[in-house]
């Protein structure tokens, strides 16, 4: 496939892309610390990965193999949309195979199937900032990563203990990185959050709207706060998933009609997909 | 006060525009001793206390913290992390308006554990007995422990502010104005609770006010302040039954009797 003529390689200008690139070489260099970048506007709206499909289109290679999934799936409106936007700007390969990807745009979810060396996630995120429910000064709340002044952090988590009799964060779950800096993961759920920890590919994190880009180097501690006796327990429906039997995947829950049916199904439709074929295999053998 | 002075302030001048905030102003504050500044509205007292706890540099001078390790740190010279973590641990700053020192949006109980866990607490349980005992310390119902400060009266916001304050135990507190803006009983309850807590914890106390008798009740020194210098300064009776200057006598004299 080729791109389409008209277009920068992957949309951006080259300068863009070097400045984009310069900000994610600090940012790597600075694990967790959110780097300033001059977002441009990009062919979707605010809200829809602007700042994931940035960092993309500054990474991407004519060899690289794309994989976008939004909340796990590979077939919803987001996901299908910028997945042809890049085969269409940047002529580029796409999967919807985990292991066969070697760039993954996520938004909302990392993938079941563990990552490994080599391969880069892109997490789109819309607000990069961890602490902004909780002091509305931006300049304060710089600050207070530059001191590593985080009790604050800490008083949101005792308060949801206080009121709820544990931490009732499921989402958005805020984690230190690399004992330094206090991170947001993005909405991803709290589920996902130990994937992060010491994960052998590179995470990279762009905010358009917010204009910051961060990133986990591979290998990086990645902490979850909690407290001494009550520790973070990453949570999941109780329930196997309806399709492939999945006990260990994070679960959707779907309406199925107007009388109260459910059902529980895996969020990555790729993991769930590999797992009905191979039981498929098994059966016919 | 045998040892050295716990903070000491030398030949401090700040000038806002034309009008002199503080001219030349010296004072040091020993370990467990309460110290008051008196004086009138616009006599540079805050100013002061703004600037002997770091938050307002001066034009001229410098201040002087000794740590428990006894090393002598310039207030102003040791940088923003350092004063900031002076501020949670050694030193305490009680606010005129309670909503000034509490986080209005977080229960009684976050509030008091702050900072704890700003210092690094971080067991749940302890952190909440901890602020448990120190509601009842500052005779507020521990039932209360997780409403929200503005569910509180004025005199109650201002004793969680206390508490709160003093929660890391720290060495120096600053005090600016703790009881203005509450009726009489409730202050003369707070004057009570903070000479008690001042007592049993050995704490030194900076404490800003215009009240002569809160000045009296607490204070054993104390420092007159007008147009942003000391005019007269020594211990507290001493003081308000003799004064020397005339701006000290116009001072006594105007206390209302009741």
């Amino acid at each position: 496939m080729t791109a389409a003529a008209g277009y920068n390689f992957a949309y951006l200008d080259e300068n863009t892309k070097r400045m984009i690139r310069r900000a994610l070489l600090k940012a790597v260099a600075i694990p967790g610390h959110q780097v300033p970048f001059g977002s441009r506007e990009m062919p979707l709206p605010y809200g829809w990965g602007t700042g994931g499909i940035q960092v993309t289109a500054s990474i991407i290679g004519p060899d690289d193999t794309l994989k976008v999934i939004d909340q796990g799936a590979d077939d919803t409106t987001n996901a299908v949309s910028i997945r042809r936007f890049f085969a269409r700007v940047a002529g580029v390969a796409t999967t919807e195979r985990t292991s066969e990807a070697s760039i993954i745009q996520t938004r909302h979810r990392i993938p079941e199937t563990p990552l490994r060396e080599g391969q880069i996630l892109v997490y789109q995120v819309p607000m990069p900032e961890p602490l902004f429910r909780l002091e509305p000064r931006v300049a304060e709340t710089k600050r207070m990563h530059a001191l590593a002044d985080y009790g604050l952090m800490h008083v949101k988590l005792y308060e949801d203990i206080a009121r709820h009799g544990h931490i009732a964060i499921s989402y958005n779950y805020p984690v230190m990185v690399n004992g330094r800096y206090l991170m947001a993961p993005s909405p991803i759920p709290a589920f996902d959050n130990p994937k992060m920890d010491r994960m052998p590919a590179l995470q990279l994190f762009g905010a358009g709207r917010e204009k910051r880009i961060y990133a986990v180097p591979p290998y990086t501690p990645v902490r979850s706060l909690d407290f001494e006796d009550h520790p973070f327990v990453p949570i999941r429906a109780d329930a196997a998933c309806a399709l492939c039997g999945s006990r260990e995947s994070y679960l959707d829950e779907v309406v199925t009609d107007d009388r109260g049916g459910r059902i529980f199904v895996c969020s990555d439709t790729d993991y769930c997909r590999e797992r009905q074929a191979a039981q498929r295999r098994d059966a016919a053998e | 006060m045998t040892e050295a002075p716990l903070l000491e302030a030398s030949g401090l001048s700040l000038r806002f525009g034309a009008v002199p905030a503080l001219d030349d102003v010296s004072l040091a504050i020993w370990p467990g001793e309460v110290v008051a500044i008196v004086g009138e509205s616009g006599s540079g007292k805050t100013t002061l206390l703004r600037v002997l706890s770091g938050l307002l540099r001066p034009d001229a001078g410098q201040v002087t913290y000794r740590d428990p390790e006894g090393a002598a740190l310039p207030v102003h010279d040791m940088g923003e992390a350092a004063l900031r973590r002076l501020m949670r641990t050694d030193w305490g700053f009680v606010h005129q308006n309670p909503r000034d020192g509490l986080r209005m949006g977080v229960s009684a109980g976050g509030n008091v554990g702050e900072r704890l866990m700003a210092v690094g607490a971080r067991h749940y349980g302890s952190i909440r007995a901890e602020a448990l005992a120190w509601l009842e310390r500052v005779e507020i119902d521990p039932a209360r422990i997780d409403d929200l400060p503005r569910t509180f009266s004025g005199g109650m916001q201002q004793r969680l502010q206390i508490a709160r304050t003093l929660v890391t135990r720290p060495r120096l507190v600053f005090m600016d104005e703790p009881t203005g803006g509450l009726d009489v009983s409730v202050q003369a309850r707070l004057l009570d609770l903070i000479r008690a807590l001042v007592a049993d914890l050995g704490l030194a106390v900076l404490l800003v006010t215009h009240d002569i008798a809160a000045a009296r009740l607490l204070a054993h020194r104390l420092l007159v302040m007008r147009h942003g210098q000391v005019v007269e300064q020594g211990l507290t009776d001493r003081v308000l039954d003799d004064p020397q200057h005339e701006y000290t006598q116009l001072l006594v004299a105007s206390v209302l009797a009741a």
